[in-house]
């Protein structure tokens, strides 16, 4: 029989654990449109909602007359304000301790705002009913600066906050003043600026975006009346907190409310808040006693749910001559537009935004950042990063470029002159983390090896040569980015949302023949949780990733947890997995060593098995040991092979990557092409090399998209410019440049298999790169500064200012 | 996204879409490949009681090459001029366009009748067919009328097309010269920033005639007769171009908007159409 036994490296390798390119099991069913998605479900005697919405940004409501749509034939109800007012629920409260309304209570505050919700018989009747509600408004002035909307004199936009001096995070000081929130040292940091040898400043914006997932929000609710049960399919990030929120608002019991969150299409931040929609939806079925459908159009997504980024950063960053920081000051001024519905842990207000001193070792900071409400949508979601961590990447990755300009160094010397040192970790930033763990001199030097950054310099200079003398209209640029992220909220002893502590879960049970089921707190709305976490199981439990079945999304069936966003699946839920399997292994062990009749500490683990020590002919399988469990009575021991963990983690993690893009431009048209873009990603260890690579793939694609053309944009009247896919960009295959991704590993210490997280490092670490890369380009001829998106036009302006088209 | 209630017609014959035509009056509008009027209709951005669809008349499909006259009905896809052989020698400037249009799912579609009867001014074809010094066959209650696509467009979406006429057939001879058709836009499926048809006839090095158009750029498609006049008799020194550079830049008027100011237009313009002319003057 032991000469049967194949050895450890093949056994390791049949397990499909981690390290493994497992292909992912769930494009079994995407790639043959078997996938359920919301819009997929229908049930029974269904109803649709649709909503009216305001045409204007800013606007009285004098009067809402529904009466010629409810005589459409096939109308159920139109609900307004005054409809849920009874029910306290006109107004909601949000992720980031303010209120939103959920339906236009006196006034609007953005286009698009959600004024009444129809519900009719089917989704055309339902459409057409919209057409017939009157409403009357009457136009307010408009405020869609965030500086304007600061003035004394600004309008009052939030009325219902009147003689508020204070909000969640702390005293408002202007009528359209959210909050203040500080970091780091001022004073220490004022007086490193204004004694250091070299200063450099910048205001630096990032630009509103939105997430735009190929699938939109939408819901069904279902109230039971017969049991008193709600049940609630929808396209949630966070299904159990999205339970509790609903039970505390709207007074039904927990239990009684069932969320379930079937195959997400995307949701890159887009899907973790709560909207009126959802609350019309759930009220409506209330009402009628029937299942109602609220799913938005993708002109209601971009102009309605939440929005990213819109961050006017102002920078100060200060050095010796020889290009050592000294210091670097901070102050935002963040736009949350009409309601602040921001997802980010509560006692973040601007989210990790002050993991902004970057990759490098700066001894003094100081960082601002005010909220301010404008005439626009509300938002500010972590669009495939962390929370506020892009903006913060971006942010520091732009000074180190300017500050290289300011000191006439090259931008690949400067930072390798201040990466925080391998030996410097765990390390204590000026703004209050603790990074984990970290080699940027190693990332870096093979990064700049891979790309021939000298070779790159080299081209540069004699393209720059040729251009002057007039024999090409093509410049070239270099864009570096090292980026550090923050991920894996969170600590409960910090990280919470609305009180809902951070942590996540997993619950496994053992089949009797030796397979399993895992359930767990997070939900995949593609990261393709149910190959990754089956991978990480089959290396604690020994038994093959195919035969793991992992199910997330019922909030009836799963372990409670916070869900999927600001890469913290694999950092929390993929800690529980790791721990619960380690649970299920000290059972095994017992039962293992009652079966081989020797002591528990005589046995010891084999890849799938445990092994008599020193007597490795004798052993028991994993699955041998899963039927015992089950089948055998062993004295002491319960019947059944079963193991939950609830993971707090003790720290973040701090992936980093090093970024690189050659970008080619045409000084004439604006326009570009990306030559080369390499992209090191150092996520610890890596579960499955293929979807890190898919995951680099796609976050990158994002990052391309935001800077080089994406934006919600708005007019002078809070007209959003940009609401449908004719203006806002999302790549096509053509667009999409090719990426070259590599990688180093560095274990986090204090995640039990070392993993970090990497579904949003491409994001963070790519916008930086594209974005340098053109500044780069421009550098020789003077230009320190411009902004995103670098769409043709503001390429060609740019261009133009510095006098290049003669 | 939803579009208000219409009737649905699908005639199989031109005799019968100008009588349902004729019929319902500005209640009814014809619809080709349907991707600039169906997103309208969606958008609720305009509302017809009935829609006439000729997918089903066979009459208007096809490409015709008679000698050196050129005959393409007005349901001919993008996606079947682009892979038309005899097309290819005969007038290539039409592949080469068609090709910038949208993306193949959108050319299996969309009809080249669509792109010129619509009247947008996005639109890619109408500038081409002027440049080519097309002729536009209508069809009405009272027979069947020519109009010059030089003559055609009035101002964005108003046309020389009565109400009651449905465009059947474009037709041309087949260019003299080396043709382009050169576009600046920011992705793939957008409408031009800037776009030039250019068609040059060149003898002995030197340049005999040439033709210019330009495709979003003002309200309507700008054939710039002086641009044309500008190269014609000249051996297409820098100077001759700049000189029609700046005709055309004189022609055209370009509004500000998602794609970037006027002046950033103008610039690309004219950056269009000194690549077009250069890449046109190459093939001639």
């Amino acid at each position: 029989m032991n000469d049967m036994t194949p050895p450890k490296d093949e056994r390791a390798v049949a397990l499909k654990g981690l390290g493994a390119s497992r292909k992912r099991v769930e494009d079994v069913r995407f790639t043959q449109g078997k996938g359920n998605y919301v819009d997929d479900l229908k049930l029974p005697g269904m109803l649709f909602g649709d909503f009216v919405r305001s045409p204007y940004a800013h606007a009285r409501i004098k009067s809402i007359n529904s009466e010629k749509a409810k005589a459409l034939p096939g109308v159920v109800a139109v609900l307004t304000a005054a409809d849920l007012a009874p029910l306290n629920l006109h107004w909601m409260p949000t992720l980031a301790g303010d209120v939103q309304m959920v339906l236009a209570d006196g006034k609007v505050l953005f286009q698009g705002q959600e004024v009444a919700f129809v519900v009719a018989n089917d989704r055309y009747v339902a459409a057409d009913a919209v057409e017939l509600v009157e409403v009357e408004y009457e136009e307010l002035p408009v405020v869609v600066d965030p500086f304007k909307a600061q003035a004394p004199d600004a309008p009052v936009l939030r009325e219902d906050l009147a003689g508020k001096t204070s909000g969640a995070h702390g005293p408002r000081r202007h009528h359209n003043h959210i909050f203040t929130w500080e970091q780091g040292d001022r004073d220490a940091t004022e007086k490193v600026l204004s004694s250091a040898d070299v200063v450099a400043e910048e205001m630096v914006y990032y630009h509103r975006t939105h997430p735009c997932p190929l699938e939109t929000c939408g819901c069904v609710a279902s109230m039971d009346k017969v049991n008193g049960k709600l049940t609630v399919h929808g396209t949630f990030q966070a299904p159990h907190a999205v339970r509790t929120v609903a039970s505390l608002i709207s007074g039904i019991a927990e239990h009684n409310i069932r969320i379930i969150s079937p195959d997400i299409g995307g949701g890159f931040g887009n899907k973790v808040g709560v909207y009126p929609g959802y609350i019309c939806a759930i009220v409506a079925s209330i009402v009628t006693g029937k299942p109602v459908k609220w799913i938005e159009d993708r002109m209601e997504n971009l102009m309605a749910t939440a929005f990213a980024r819109d961050y006017w950063m102002k920078g100060r960053i200060s050095a010796t001559k020889d290009g050592r920081i000294t210091g670097l000051s901070c102050h935002v001024t963040a736009d949350h537009g009409a309601f602040d519905a921001c997802a980010d842990p509560t006692k973040f207000p601007a989210g990790f935004f002050n993991i902004c001193t970057g990759s490098y070792d700066i001894p003094v900071a100081h960082l601002a950042v005010d909220g301010v409400y404008t005439n626009k949508a509300p938002g500010g979601v972590a669009y495939r990063c962390s929370f506020r961590v892009t903006e913060a990447a971006y942010f520091i990755e732009r000074m180190i470029e300017v500050l290289a300009i300011k000191l006439g160094m090259d931008a690949a010397e400067l930072r390798t002159k201040n990466f925080i040192r391998k030996d410097q970790f765990p390390y204590q930033s000026a703004l209050g983390w603790e990074y984990d763990s970290g080699d940027y001199h190693t990332a870096w030097d093979k990064a700049l090896k891979a790309v021939d950054y000298a070779g790159l310099r080299r081209e540069q200079a004699d393209r720059i040569a040729d251009f002057k003398a007039g024999k090409t209209r093509k410049l070239l640029g270099i864009g570096l980015t090292h980026f550090t992220e923050i991920v894996g909220a969170g600590p409960v002893k910090n990280c919470d949302i609305l009180g809902l502590g951070m942590f996540d879960s997993c619950e496994i049970r053992i089949h009797p023949t030796g397979s399993a089921i895992a359930r767990l707190g997070t939900i995949s709305q593609g990261q393709g949780h149910a190959t990754t976490f089956a991978q990480i199981l089959a290396s604690e439990i020994g038994l093959p990733a195919d035969d793991i079945t992992v199910e997330e999304g019922d909030t009836d069936t799963a372990p409670y947890g916070l869900g999927t966003y600001g890469s913290r699946s694999t950092p929390v839920a993929g800690a529980a997995t790791a721990m619960a399997g380690r649970k299920i292994r000290a059972k095994a062990q017992m039962i293992a060593a009652y079966l081989l009749e020797v002591h528990d500490d005589d046995v010891e683990w084999d890849i799938d098995r445990f092994v008599v020590k020193g007597a490795p002919e004798r052993f028991k399988t994993m699955k041998e040991i899963a039927f015992a469990a089950y089948n055998q009575a062993i004295p002491g021991l319960e019947p059944g092979l079963e193991a939950v963990s609830y993971y707090d983690p003790p720290n973040m993690t701090y992936p980093f990557g090093a970024y690189i893009c050659v970008m080619e431009i045409d000084v004439d048209t604006g326009e570009h092409k990306v030559r080369q873009f390499y992209a090191l990603d150092d996520c610890g260890t890596r579960i499955n090399p293929m979807i890190i690579e898919g995951q680099v793939h796609g976050g990158a694609t994002e990052g391309y998209a935001i800077a080089m053309g994406q934006e919600i944009a708005y007019d002078e009247i809070g007209n959003v410019k940009t609401g449908t896919l004719m203006d806002f960009f999302l790549p096509t295959a053509w667009e999409t440049p090719h990426y070259t991704t590599d990688f180093t590993v560095t274990p986090s210490p204090h995640h039990p298999i070392g993993a970090k997280g990497v579904g949003e490092s491409p994001n963070v670490g790519s916008v930086p790169a594209f974005s340098n890369a053109v500044h780069d380009a421009f550098r020789a001829f003077g230009l320190t500064q411009s902004h995103m998106p670098h769409d043709h036009w503001r390429i060609w302006k740019v261009a133009h200012d510095l006098g290049l088209h003669g | 996204m939803i579009p208000a209630p219409f009737e649905y017609h699908r005639p199989d014959s031109v005799e019968a879409a100008v009588k349902l035509l004729s019929d319902f009056g500005e209640d009814a509008r014809v619809v080709a490949g349907g991707h600039s009027l169906i997103p309208m209709m969606k958008l609720r951005m305009t509302d017809f009681g009935h829609l006439i669809d000729l997918q089903a008349i066979d009459a208007l499909k096809g490409i015709r090459i008679d000698g050196r006259r050129i005959t393409i009905g007005a349901m001919t896809t993008q996606h079947e001029i682009i892979h038309h052989a005899g097309l290819a020698t005969a007038a290539p400037i039409l592949a080469e366009a068609a090709g910038q249009i949208a993306d193949p799912q959108v050319r299996y579609m969309g009809t080249l009748g669509g792109n010129v009867a619509n009247g947008d001014p996005g639109n890619d074809m109408p500038g081409v067919m002027q440049c080519l010094d097309a002729t536009f066959h209508l069809n009405g209650p009272g027979g069947s009328r020519v109009v010059k696509a030089r003559d055609f467009y009035e101002a964005a979406y108003f046309t020389a097309r009565a109400e009651d006429e449905i465009l059947t057939a474009v037709s041309f001879d087949t260019p003299a010269g080396g043709q382009a058709y050169v576009k600046q836009k920011r992705k793939i499926g957008d409408y031009a920033t800037a776009a030039a048809a250019v068609v040059i006839a060149r003898s002995g090095g030197r340049c005999t005639a040439a033709s210019i158009a330009m495709t979003n750029l003002a309200d309507t498609p700008v054939w710039c007769e002086e641009a044309g006049a500008a190269l014609a008799g000249t051996d297409l020194s820098a100077a001759a171009i700049e000189a029609a550079v700046g005709a055309m830049d004189r022609a055209i008027d370009p509004q500000s908007d998602n794609r970037g100011p006027a002046e950033f237009k103008r610039h690309a313009a004219a950056v269009v159409l000194r690549r077009a002319i250069a890449a046109a003057a190459a093939r001639a």
